[in-house]
């Protein structure tokens, strides 16, 4: 194969159509209410670990929805399970379950990090 | 799909295209690539239709693309256009016939600029006489060539030697039209079917008895993006485009493409080539890759043009397939003969793209 | 001469008419069409109870039959001129001119007109529909649900805010209900197909009234519909029919794409054309989003620049059943007022 000096790009657009959903069902048939989500983004602002590092579980939960498991297995230790999201969501999700089953569906779907 | 959704549409955007009398703004880069589309068109004028169409051989570049890409600045390329106006009012001439779409787009913008600020029109007046002591009146019509090929598609129709149909099957041929984006996109009512399902190729290719393909990908650009393709790290940008579309057509197995823009003619035609030699696809069947026509080299074919005259024989994707297809006549011996009959050296075969 | 001419018999218009009998006085109602109760004629279920629209529909033809109230059916009106005494001079499309001391416009809204998203492939793509188009399917369907090309759909997307909030369509404002709309046909296309995956594209979700926002919980959490914030800018269609939509999720900042079987636009409400016609008549004034203009928003929604003039419901904008209804019943008491004040 020739080299150009360029190389094609991978597109960057989601297509619904590959969505990885492995992690995202098994999470709703656990903790349904994980889908009244809103994104308002009260959980991060508060969140012990997103104030110290990248972790953000606003973020995380659209990243399950798209299916991007290696993502979320980067990130998932960063949370300190202290519990501040929970009290904050107003839709009383419960993001304390919510991490306990990301954690044990990535070990279930046998998911490693990209490195 | 229904088509009268569609014709619903095109009725809401049909502009005013000249009769006659037209002063032909010839574009840079397309004498290169395509080098016999120019000449087509004006044999198409000339002999075909009878029209009076004056090719100034003082006529410039509009410097789109280097305005495009930041090196020409807006005042310069206002002054370079308002010189082309020049030599039409020299000409005696009141309507343009634009042969590029990046300038169709510049000329189509710059007049909306001119009559939203008057003050910048008499800006350029002074400049331009200041440069050259030229004087100039605007334009009453400005059309893109493709426009004056659709105006008279059904006058091309009639004196037509070949249809796009293949006939073999007696089936009408696949065809893939692809729109320049500074056709319509900007000004949408200036562009024939306006910007979503633009009529002006369409048009061509249905009076000419081939079936058009609407693949989902058809609005997406070709890839050019000026400044993205003039830097040679950044060509990913400009190659990836091209096969997002080429992929999303593939399925419709297209029997060719046909362009009204002369970068996007050839950028999905030359990229063809490189996405063979650099990761082994090709799109179609066969491993010939698609073709990709200007719509003159379209029209010339259906009027029975020899094709070498045209200049398929400069095309990177070979169009010896679609000839046959059509039943078109030629000479293989004399694809690269020049005018005088001698013979040209003869390009080099791609490693993957079959010729 | 009559009481109170009412330009429109929907439901807007008798509700008015029969809240004004109720306080004794004499009313006509004209309505263009062949029947009464307008747009609900056309619509299966209303939010948020998914309660048939027929229901609601019996109840003021049941009350039309038993006030006997006095219709005048296939009669537009042409003008409304107001004489020097104050009283009113109504022509329309019959030969009679009406004279009325003060006059209701209850002509209502009329639905976006989705061709002019030309993006969107309304009337060219088979499988596209609009939010109205769906409610006459639902309301005629039998048996399994199809999509228009015959398909058990397995993939669905409603798109909110269709020539809503859009200045390129020439309407800037919020058409207020789409979105309770969507969320409601939403779960009655998961419930007719189960196994459909279902999404909803929106920019703002507005669950403004009583129930909505229990309405949109529900969506989300006992039928997995899924929310996607983005608006759609381009549709194509693939060689099998189905269509490609191109949105962005702009929460995950990444540009999608979408393969579905069928694409439900919700559009939004429009002044009606015969509003702004008579409205010119008369010198009613018209707000920026063509709809009348309310003499005051908050505590005279139901008067007009007009005096003697009123409205009820969705001809000074977007409202739902509820609001309408109430609307028209504020209007018979802002009549009285009007009557009350003018006699003595």
């Amino acid at each position: 194969m020739r080299n150009f000096g360029f190389s094609t790009t991978k597109s960057r657009t989601i297509d619904y159509g590959d969505i990885d959903r492995r992690l995202i069902s098994y999470i709703l048939e656990n903790e349904p209410t994980f889908n009244a989500c809103l994104s308002c983004g009260s959980c991060t602002a508060i969140c012990s670990a997103g104030n110290l590092t990248s972790f953000n579980i606003r973020k995380l939960s659209l990243q399950i929805r798209l299916g991007d498991l290696e993502k979320t297995h980067e990130e998932i230790d960063k949370c300190m399970l202290c519990g501040k999201c929970l009290l904050e969501c107003p839709r009383g999700i419960n993001t304390r379950n919510v991490v306990m089953l990301i954690k044990k569906g990535l070990t279930i779907f046998e998911i490693k990090d990209k490195a | 799909m229904n088509i009268e959704g569609k014709k619903q549409i095109w009725n809401a955007y049909q502009k005013e295209i000249a009769e006659n009398d037209y002063f032909y703004a010839r574009s840079c880069i397309r004498q290169n690539f395509f080098p016999a589309s120019e000449v087509a068109f004006l044999r198409i004028l000339r002999e075909e239709l009878h029209k009076n169409i004056i090719d100034d051989p003082n006529h410039t570049t509009c410097t789109g693309i280097g305005y495009h890409s930041d090196i020409v600045p807006f005042d310069t390329i206002q002054t370079v256009v308002a010189r082309q106006f020049s030599l039409m009012t020299q000409a005696g001439l009141e309507h343009m016939a634009i042969s590029c779409v990046t300038s169709f787009g510049i000329y189509t913008e710059i007049l909306d600029l001119w009559h939203h600020f008057p003050e910048q029109l008499e800006k350029i007046r002074e400049y331009l006489y200041k440069a050259t002591k030229r004087e100039f009146n605007l334009p009453k019509n400005i059309a893109h060539t493709s426009d004056v090929i659709y105006k008279f598609r059904n006058e091309i129709a009639e004196k037509a030697k070949y249809k796009l149909v293949n006939k073999q099957t007696g089936e009408p041929l696949n065809v893939v039209e692809h729109i320049g984006c500074h056709y319509a996109k900007m000004f949408p009512t200036k562009g024939v079917g306006g910007a979503e399902f633009p009529q002006v190729l369409v048009g061509m290719i249905e009076s000419w008895g081939g079936n058009v393909v609407d693949y989902p990908e058809r609005r997406h650009c070709c890839g050019f993006g000026f400044r993205n393709y003039l830097v040679q790290a950044n060509r990913g940008y400009s190659i990836s485009n091209t096969k997002k579309k080429l992929e999303s057509m593939k399925p419709y197995k297209p029997d060719f493409i046909v362009a009204n823009c002369p970068g996007c003619a050839m950028f999905m035609d030359k990229w063809q080539y490189t996405l063979a030699e650099m990761e082994g696809v090709t799109y179609d069947e066969n491993g010939y890759g698609i073709p990709v026509l200007t719509y003159e080299e379209m029209a010339g074919l259906v009027l029975g043009y020899n094709p070498w005259d045209l200049g398929l024989q400069m095309h990177q994707v070979q169009c010896e397939s679609l000839l046959d297809k059509m039943g078109i006549e030629y000479d293989p011996k004399a694809k690269y003969l020049d005018k005088n009959g001698n013979q040209m050296p003869l390009p080099e075969k791609p490693s993957c793209l079959k010729v | 001469m009559i009481d109170v001419l009412i330009i429109g018999g929907g439901i807007a218009g008798i509700e008015t008419a029969c809240s004004l009998q109720d306080l004794g006085y004499e009313t006509i109602i004209v309505e263009k069409e062949k029947t009464i109760g307008g747009h609900l004629n056309d619509w299966d279920t209303l939010f948020p109870t998914h309660r048939s629209a027929s229901e609601v529909l019996a109840h003021y033809t049941d009350e039309t039959r038993k006030r006997a109230l006095t219709i005048y059916l296939n009669t537009y009106v042409i003008s409304v001129k107001k004489q020097d005494d104050g009283t009113f001079e109504v022509h329309t499309s019959r030969d009679v001119v009406f004279r009325s001391k003060a006059v209701v416009v209850a002509s209502g809204y009329k639905l976006f007109n989705a061709e002019r998203k030309e993006e969107y492939g309304y009337k060219i793509y088979d499988n596209v529909l609009t939010s109205a188009d769906l409610e006459v399917k639902l309301k005629d369907l039998k048996g399994e649900f199809k999509t228009p090309t015959d398909k058990v759909p397995e993939r669905i997307a409603f798109i909110h805010c269709v020539g809503s909030r859009d200045e390129k369509s020439g309407n800037h404002y919020c058409s207020k209900l789409c979105c309770v709309t969507a969320v409601k046909q939403a779960i009655h296309l998961k419930q007719l197909c189960p196994k459909a995956e279902i999404f909803c594209c929106y920019m703002d979700l507005r669950m403004y009234g009583p129930g909505f926002e229990e309405m949109y919980r529900e969506a989300q959490e006992k039928y997995h519909i899924q929310f996607i914030r983005g608006r759609l800018s381009e549709v194509g269609e693939n060689s099998n029919g189905t269509l490609q939509l191109k949105v962005e999720d702009t929460l995950a900042a990444r540009p999608c794409k979408i393969q579905v079987d069928m694409l439900v636009l919700m559009v939004g409400m429009e002044s009606a054309k015969s509003t702004e016609l008579f409205a010119q008549s008369c010198g009613l004034k018209c707000a920026p989003n063509r709809f009348i203009q309310p003499l005051d928003h908050h505590i005279g929604s139901n008067l007009t620049n007009v005096e003697g003039l009123f409205t009820a419901g969705t001809s000074i904008g977007p409202m739902s059943v509820f609001d309408t209804v109430n609307h028209a019943k504020a209007t018979a008491f802002a009549i009285r007022d009007y009557f009350i004040n003018t006699a003595r």
